[in-house]
């Protein structure tokens, strides 16, 4: 049942993903923005077949419900039929497969030294209180620079829309 | 996989959604009836059917109380001509009211609504992150909304999608963090265990120890539902409709679904976090049923609190002027994420202070 719901979703989520970046029916940006969406969510079924239904709900919560909102919202204000009549660029293909290329070869890499078999079972069980300890005793400053690396960002950004400070 | 698990939650998620789906169709009717009543009309009192008048006594006070008013509403909007404006988006057109709906529905998968019937919990789905699921699905809601605004692909629709993303968004936020001072009390994100908190006595409920949160969660409420004082997005004196101009017939009627099957599930929500769920404080209503009639008993409970509230929020609908728009994001942004986040901070230290 387990390995059956994983080729679903795994298969689902490939597909979506796919389908975001180069939707042969379609250029339009909002089809993209909205096959992310569904992407998040097959992603969260996945954690979700780990035990890990915090993280699969934070997926949900935080990405599919607040962030591509947001991406929604920019694109829509955006003038969409300049984008959907833009020619293949040279350059920005060699220069995404060159990304993908490389953060691939960074987590086959990391995959691979890490030492993990496929029967490695979940350590943390999934539930909430024992996520929490761990992310304030045992990784507390990790977690710590993470929230000042998003408070700079907020504040930059801040910065960035006022075009006065007064 | 066990048999009888799947058939008891199969015949748990049809009873619910029937129990809801009758619940929707006559929200609608008392949402008539109430605005009739405030201001001096009568309200809906014509529709009947033909075998109405042969119902001795109690046929004519039907028709009177309206109650065959949402049969014929329905029959209405299955009936219509479905008619698509040749300049829309069609694939988004088709899909928004689909997904406008089914949110509202989901969320109720984890919110207990009785405490058990025999050995069966009367809860679809006893989640251990319950809260944290209704929020995220919860969070879905905008884009049944936003995709209705973008695929009329004209200027007003597309105007109330663009407000009920950032209005909704927003809320949720203060939603989010109105809630953290009642899992602060409870220790634990499950929704059983919440209305296990609250037993007792009528000083255990959230609602009297938390009446900060439980304001700012009901004001988020109407904002995340769409409902006057912040019905913006369809604000009909600006925007004509807002995101549903465009539509008509069963596609404009899920819409109409979706806000009240929104009310519903946000009052359920409510009613588990803050009102003490099933339980009642007294003559041991408190403790999980014994019996199916205790059990029963229970779902009664909630239904009656969960009424209660709708109750409350149409009442406020046909009593408060509308915002404008700028005020609603002021109250939102500078006046209820501080004194939310000031309200954990408080509860944080009490309870550091106490438990030490």
């Amino acid at each position: 049942m387990t390995d059956l719901l994983f080729i679903v979703f795994a298969g689902l989520a490939l597909l979506c993903g796919f389908l975001t970046v180069a939707n042969p029916f379609t250029r339009s940006p909002v089809a993209s923005a909205l096959f992310l969406v569904l992407t998040m969510v097959w992603l969260s079924g996945l954690f979700v077949l780990l035990h890990a239904f915090f993280i699969a709900a934070v997926q949900i919560l935080v990405y599919a419900g607040a962030v591509m909102v947001l991406f929604l919202f920019v694109i829509m204000m955006l003038d969409l039929r300049e984008e959907e009549r833009r020619q293949w660029n040279r350059f920005g293909v060699a220069a995404g497969l060159i990304a993908v290329a490389g953060l691939l070869g960074i987590t086959v890499l990391t995959v691979v030294r890490s030492g993990i078999s496929g029967e490695t079972e979940a350590t943390l069980e999934g539930t909430t209180p024992l996520l929490g300890t761990a992310l304030f005793t045992q990784y507390l400053l990790p977690f710590e620079i993470v929230s000042v690396v998003l408070l700079v960002a907020m504040v930059g950004v801040i910065l960035l829309s006022k075009r006065e400070l007064k | 996989m066990d048999w009888t698990f799947l058939i008891f939650t199969l015949v748990k998620i049809a009873v619910v959604f029937a129990v809801v789906m009758t619940m929707v169709a006559y929200a609608v009717l008392v949402e008539r009836k109430v605005s009739a009543f405030i201001q001096d009309r009568v309200g809906p009192n014509r529709a009947a059917p033909f075998f109405a008048r042969y119902i001795p006594f109690l046929g004519p006070r039907l028709v009177r109380w309206g109650i065959f008013q949402p049969v014929a509403d329905a029959l209405k909007a299955i009936l219509k001509e479905d008619y698509t404006p040749a300049h829309v988006r069609k694939v988004y057109f088709w899909i928004a009211p689909a997904i406008a709906m089914v949110p509202a529905l989901l969320t109720l998968a984890v919110i207990p609504f009785g405490s058990q019937i025999g050995s069966q919990k009367m809860v679809i789905a006893d989640l251990d992150v319950g809260i944290l699921y209704t929020f995220g699905i919860v969070s879905l809601g905008v884009y049944g909304i936003v995709l209705a605004g973008y695929a009329a692909n004209s200027k007003y629709p597309f105007l109330g999608g663009i407000r009920s993303s950032a209005q909704m968004i927003s809320y949720e936020i203060s939603m989010g963090l109105s809630v953290i001072p009642v899992f602060l009390l409870v220790g634990s994100l499950n929704l059983s265990d919440v209305i296990g908190n609250q037993s007792g006595s009528l000083l255990n409920w959230h609602v009297v120890k938390q009446p900060l949160a439980f304001f700012i969660f009901l004001i988020a409420a109407f904002a995340e539902t769409n409902r006057l004082p912040f019905d913006l997005p369809e604000a009909e004196t600006e925007l004509v409709g807002g995101y549903h101009t465009e539509y008509s017939s069963m596609k404009f009627a899920l819409f109409f679904l979706g806000e009240y099957a929104a009310m519903i599930s946000v009052s359920a929500m409510m009613v588990t976090l803050f009102l003490g769920g099933w339980t009642l404080p007294f003559l041991g209503l408190d403790q999980p049923a014994a019996t199916i009639g205790m059990g029963l008993v229970h779902i009664l409970i909630f239904l009656m609190k969960l009424c209660f509230l709708l109750l409350i929020i149409i009442w406020v609908r046909w009593m408060l002027p509308r915002f404008r728009y700028d005020q609603l994001m002021d109250l939102g942004w500078r006046r209820f994420i501080p004194v939310a986040l000031a309200n954990i901070i408080l509860t944080a230290a009490v309870l550091a202070f106490v438990r030490s």
